[in-house]
C-alpha cells in the first residue's frame, strides 16, 4: 500500500513534467532527484506518501473554506447561529490528527532507523570541510586529495556550472560506503541528495553516515550550511566505479595523490632542521 | 510626607495635562502611544527588510551575478533580512504595537503597569536598530564589511576565524539591546495581565488576543535569558579568550546550537501567536458569532507554547545527533500539529454558521488560516527526520517558515492593521484600495513561495547567492513573485497615506454586533486616558 502510493505519486511527478527523475537537478522540476541509495529511496517514498497526505489536508481546509464562504455568507446567511460548543466535533479534531501522526510516524521511525544503523562497513573515506572546497582522504589506502570547483570558463560542459570539482570523490558500486565528515574552520555541510546523506562537517567533531550506491555514474551535491563568502562555491561529484573500474583508479590514484603526500613529508623533513 | 507643602502642591498639577509636542512622544508613558511609536518603527523597518528581500530575488532571478559585486555583501543581506524581519519588524508590530494599544484596552485597563518601562522598551529598540543597520558598515570578515553569517549566527563563522571585525560585536549588542528591550515588555505585559483586569475580567473572558499576547510573553521571558548568555558566550569568546564555543579549548560549537534553538524555536511561536489571537478576534467579528471552542483556543495556545519549548532540535538533525535524540524531537515536534490542527478547525467551526461579512480584515483572516495550513502540512513533512535530511538547509526550509511568518504571521499584522486603525487613527481605511492590496499580496506572496517547495525538493540549497542552472526556472517565477509583492507594498503606502490625509471619522464601532470586545465602546481615536472609570464585565 504504502509503496504503491509513492510509485503513484512518482509517475503522477513524472507525468506532469514529462520525464522520470534523474539523479541531477533538472528544468522546472517539481520532485525529488532520482534516489540511489536505499536510504535515499526511503526518503524518496515517505515524502511521496507524506505528500499524498498534505495535499489531503490543505485541500480538505481549502474546501472547508471555500463552501462556508459561500454557503455562510451574510446575503446568504443573516441570521448567525449561537453554536460555540460541539464536544463531539473537538474530540475529532484532537483525536483524528493524532491518529495521523502515529501513521505517519511508523514508516518514519523505520527510515530513521535504516539512517542510523550501517550495515558492515566495506571502505571508509573521510570529508574535511574548508573554506572552500573539500579534502578526501581514504585513511585504509593512503591517499588523500582536494576537491575544488572547477570555473564555468574551464567546463567542457557548461550545464554543469557550479556543479562539477577538479577531482571527484570516486567510490566502487555495491559497497557500503563510511564517510566520516569533519572541517579544518567553520561548519560545513556534506550534501548528496541523491544519496540521501546531508551531514554538518562541524570543527573538532567527526561525524559519520553511510551509503550504498549500486548504479555507477557521476552524482553531484553541495555545501549545505552557510560557510562564508564562497558557501555557493564548492560543489562535491562523486564518481561511482564498477568494482574493476575502481580498483584500477585505486592504483592510479596511489601514485597520483599519494606522492604528493610524500613530497610534502619529505620537505618538511627537510625543513625540520633548517628551522631549529 | 504629608506635611510636606511642596508636594502637596504638586500633586494635582498634572492633571488634565497632556503632554504635547516631541515630548509627548519621547517622554511617553501612555501605552497607546507607544504602540503607535512601535508600529511606525514597525513599518519602517519593514520597508528596510522588504528591500533586502526584494535585492535578494533579484540577484537570483537569472543564474550568474546580478546585482550584488560579491557573495558576501548578498550573505549579509540574507542576514539582515532575518534579523530586521523577526526583530524588528514582526516583534514590534505585533506585540509592542497592536499589543500595546490592545491589551490594556480589551481587558479594561487605564494603562500597562509600569509605564516607564513601557517606553524604556521602546526606546531600548531605536539603538538596538542602528546597531544592527551600523554592523554593515563596518568590517565583518577579513577585507569584507558586514555580518554575512546567517540569523541563526552559528560558530565558528561567527567568532573570530569567520568574521574578525567588529561586524560581529555589533550584531551581538543590537541582540542584547532588542533582547532586553523584549524582556522589559515582557514583564510589563504579564504583570498587566494578571493584576490590571477590570472588575469582573475573570481569565477565562479575556479576549482570545490577550491570551495570545500572555503566552507569548511568558515564551519571550522564558527564552530570551537564554539568548542573552548564549550571545555573550560568542561574545567573550571572540573578545576575551574564553573557549565556550572554540574546540581548540575544549569548547563545542554545537553547544551554541542547541542554546541559539533553546530560543530560537520558542521566539517562531513568538511570532505567530499573536497573530493567532488577531485572526481570532476578527474571525469571531466578522461572522457575527462568538469563538468556536474558547477554552480549547486558549489552551492550545498554552499548549503550543509549552511543547515548543522541548522540539529545539529538530533544527539541527544533521548535526550528527545520535538515533535516540533525533527520534524524541522527531516524536515531540509532531505533537505540535495537534494543537495547531485544533485552532484552525475552531477558527472553520467559528465561521460555520456564521454571517460573514467580506471586509478586508476577514480577506486576511481568511488568508492567513489557508496559508497557515500550507505552511503547517509542510512542517509536519519537515519533521520527520528521514525526509529532513533531503530539506534540511534547502529551499523547501525556506519555503515552509516563509509561509508560517512572512505569509502567516504578515497576513496577521495586516488583518490587525485593517481591523483597527480606525480605532487607532479615528480615520476608516479606503476599502477598495485595501482589497486591492490584499489581492495583490496574496498572489504577489504564494508566486514567490510556492515554487520554492519544487526547488528544496531538487536540492537547491539556501543563502547561495548563484546557482546551477537547472534550477533557474522556479527561482525566476519566485522572482516575479517578490515584484508583484513589491506593488501590493507600494499600495499600502498609499492607504496610508489616504488614511492620514483623510477627514473622515471612524464610527465608534464599524464592524456591527459581531465586535463584542471592549475597544469598540470607546471613541475613535480613543482618548488619552482610555477609561475614566473602570468598565464592569459581567
Amino acid at each position: 500500500m504504502y509503496r504503491k502510493i509513492s510509485a503513484a505519486v512518482a509517475t503522477a511527478i513524472a507525468v506532469a513534467t514529462s520525464g522520470s527523475a534523474l539523479a541531477t537537478p533538472r528544468p522546472w522540476q517539481l520532485g525529488m532527484q532520482e534516489p540511489v541509495t536505499s536510504v535515499a529511496q526511503g526518503i524518496y517514498d515517505l515524502h511521496n506518501v507524506l505528500l499524498v497526505i498534505c495535499v489531503l489536508i490543505a485541500s480538505f481546509v481549502l474546501g472547508l473554506l471555500l463552501y462556508i464562504m459561500v454557503r455562510f455568507k451574510a446575503s446568504a446567511n443573516p441570521v448567525p447561529s449561537k453554536t460555540t460548543h460541539n464536544t463531539f466535533l473537538e474530540i475529532v479534531w484532537t483525536a483524528v490528527p493524532i491518529l495521523i501522526l502515529v501513521l505517519i510516524a511508523i514508516p518514519s521511525f523505520k527510515l530513521l532507523a535504516h539512517q542510523a544503523y550501517a550495515p558492515k562497513i566495506d571502505l571508509t573515506i573521510k570529508a574535511t570541510g574548508y573554506q572552500w572546497y573539500w579534502g578526501y582522504e581514504y585513511p585504509d589506502d593512503g591517499i588523500s586529495f582536494d576537491a575544488t570547483m572547477v570555473q564555468a570558463e574551464d567546463l567542457k560542459d557548461k550545464s554543469l556550472r557550479l556543479m562539477d570539482t577538479d577531482n571527484h570523490l570516486v567510490i566502487p558500486a555495491g559497497k557500503n560506503i563510511r564517510l566520516i565528515t569533519t572541517a579544518a574552520d567553520v561548519i560545513h555541510a556534506w550534501a548528496v541528495f541523491p544519496f540521501g546523506v546531508n551531514i554538518n562537517a562541524t570543527p573538532g567533531r567527526i561525524n559519520e553516515v553511510w551509503f550504498r550506491v549500486d548504479k555507477t555514474g557521476t552524482y553531484y551535491g553541495h555545501c549545505n550550511k552557510i560557510c562564508g563568502a564562497n558557501h555557493a562555491f564548492m560543489p562535491i561529484a562523486v564518481d561511482v566505479l564498477s568494482e574493476k573500474d575502481y580498483a584500477a583508479w585505486l592504483v592510479e590514484a596511489k601514485k597520483k595523490f599519494a606522492k604528493v603526500e610524500e613530497t610534502q613529508a619529505v620537505k618538511l623533513a627537510a625543513l625540520a632542521p633548517a628551522a631549529r | 510626607m504629608a506635611n510636606n507643602p511642596a508636594h502637596t502642591a504638586d500633586h494635582g498639577h498634572d492633571h488634565g495635562h497632556e503632554p504635547y509636542g516631541w515630548r509627548r512622544w519621547a517622554y511617553s508613558t501612555n501605552h497607546k502611544d507607544i504602540g503607535t511609536m512601535y508600529l511606525i518603527f514597525a513599518v519602517v523597518a519593514g520597508l528596510i527588510g522588504f528591500y533586502m528581500s526584494f535585492m535578494m530575488r533579484m540577484e537570483l532571478m537569472y543564474p550568474g551575478e546580478q546585482v550584488f559585486k560579491n557573495p558576501h555583501e548578498f550573505n549579509v543581506f540574507v542576514t539582515a533580512h532575518g534579523v530586521i524581519m523577526i526583530f524588528f519588524m514582526v516583534m514590534p508590530a505585533l506585540i509592542g504595537g497592536f499589543g500595546n494599544w490592545f491589551v490594556p484596552l480589551m481587558i479594561g485597563a487605564p494603562d500597562m503597569a509600569f509605564p516607564r518601562m513601557n517606553n524604556i522598551s521602546f526606546w531600548l529598540l531605536v539603538p538596538a536598530f542602528l546597531l544592527l543597520v551600523g554592523s554593515a558598515f563596518v568590517e565583518g570578515p577579513p577585507g569584507g564589511i558586514g555580518f554575512g553569517g546567517g540569523w541563526t549566527f552559528y560558530p565558528p563563522l561567527s567568532d573570530v576565524i569567520g568574521h574578525p571585525g567588529p561586524a560581529m560585536d555589533m550584531v551581538i549588542f543590537a541582540l542584547h539591546l532588542a533582547g532586553a528591550s523584549s524582556l522589559l515588555g515582557a514583564v510589563n505585559f504579564i504583570t498587566t495581565i494578571f493584576n490590571m483586569r477590570a472588575p469582573g475580567m475573570t481569565m477565562h473572558k479575556m479576549p482570545l488576543f490577550v491570551w495570545s499576547i500572555l503566552v507569548t510573553v511568558f515564551l519571550l521571558l522564558l527564552s530570551l535569558p537564554v539568548l542573552a548568555g548564549c550571545i555573550t558566550m560568542l561574545l567573550t569568546d571572540r573578545n576575551f579568550g574564553t573557549v565556550f564555543y572554540k574546540v581548540t579549548g575544549g569548547g563545542d560549537p554545537i553547544l551554541f546550537q542547541h542554546l541559539f534553538w533553546f530560543f530560537g524555536h520558542p521566539e517562531v511561536y513568538i511570532l505567530i501567536l499573536p497573530a493567532f489571537g488577531i485572526v481570532s478576534q476578527v474571525v469571531s467579528t466578522f461572522s457575527n458569532k462568538p469563538v468556536f471552542g474558547y477554552l480549547g483556543m486558549a489552551y492550545a495556545m498554552v499548549a503550543i507554547g509549552g511543547v515548543g519549548f522541548v522540539v529545539w532540535a529538530h533544527h539541527m538533525y544533521t548535526i550528527g545527533m545520535n538515533f535516540e535524540g533525533r527520534a524524541y524531537f522527531m516524536a515531540a515536534t509532531m505533537v505540535i500539529a495537534v494543537p495547531t490542527g485544533i485552532k484552525i478547525f475552531s477558527w472553520i467551526a467559528t465561521m460555520w454558521g456564521g454571517s460573514i461579512q467580506y471586509r478586508v480584515p476577514m480577506l486576511w483572516a481568511i488568508g492567513f488560516i489557508f496559508v497557515f495550513t500550507v505552511g503547517g502540512v509542510t512542517g509536519v513533512v519537515l519533521a520527520n527526520v528521514g525526509v529532513n535530511v533531503a530539506l534540511h538547509d534547502t529551499y523547501y526550509v525556506v519555503a515552509h517558515f516563509h509561509y508560517t511568518m512572512s505569509l502567516g504571521a504578515v497576513f496577521g499584522m495586516f488583518c490587525g492593521f485593517y481591523y483597527w486603525i480606525g480605532k487607532m487613527s479615528g480615520r476608516p481605511y479606503p476599502e477598495g484600495l485595501a482589497k486591492l492590496h490584499f489581492w495583490l499580496t496574496f498572489f504577489g506572496i504564494n508566486l514567490v513561495f510556492f515554487p520554492q517547495h519544487f526547488l528544496g525538493l531538487a536540492g537547491m540549497p539556501r543563502r547561495y547567492q548563484d546557482y546551477p542552472d537547472a534550477f533557474s526556472g522556479w527561482n525566476f517565477v519566485s522572482s516575479l513573485g517578490i515584484i508583484v509583492t513589491a506593488v501590493g507594498v507600494l499600495v499600502f503606502l498609499l492607504i496610508l497615506y489616504k488614511i492620514f490625509s483623510s477627514k473622515e471619522q471612524a464610527a465608534v464601532n464599524p464592524w456591527g454586533a459581531g465586535a463584542t470586545t471592549l475597544e469598540w465602546t470607546l471613541p475613535s481615536p480613543p482618548n488619552f486616558h482610555s477609561y475614566e472609570q473602570l468598565p464592569r464585565i459581567k
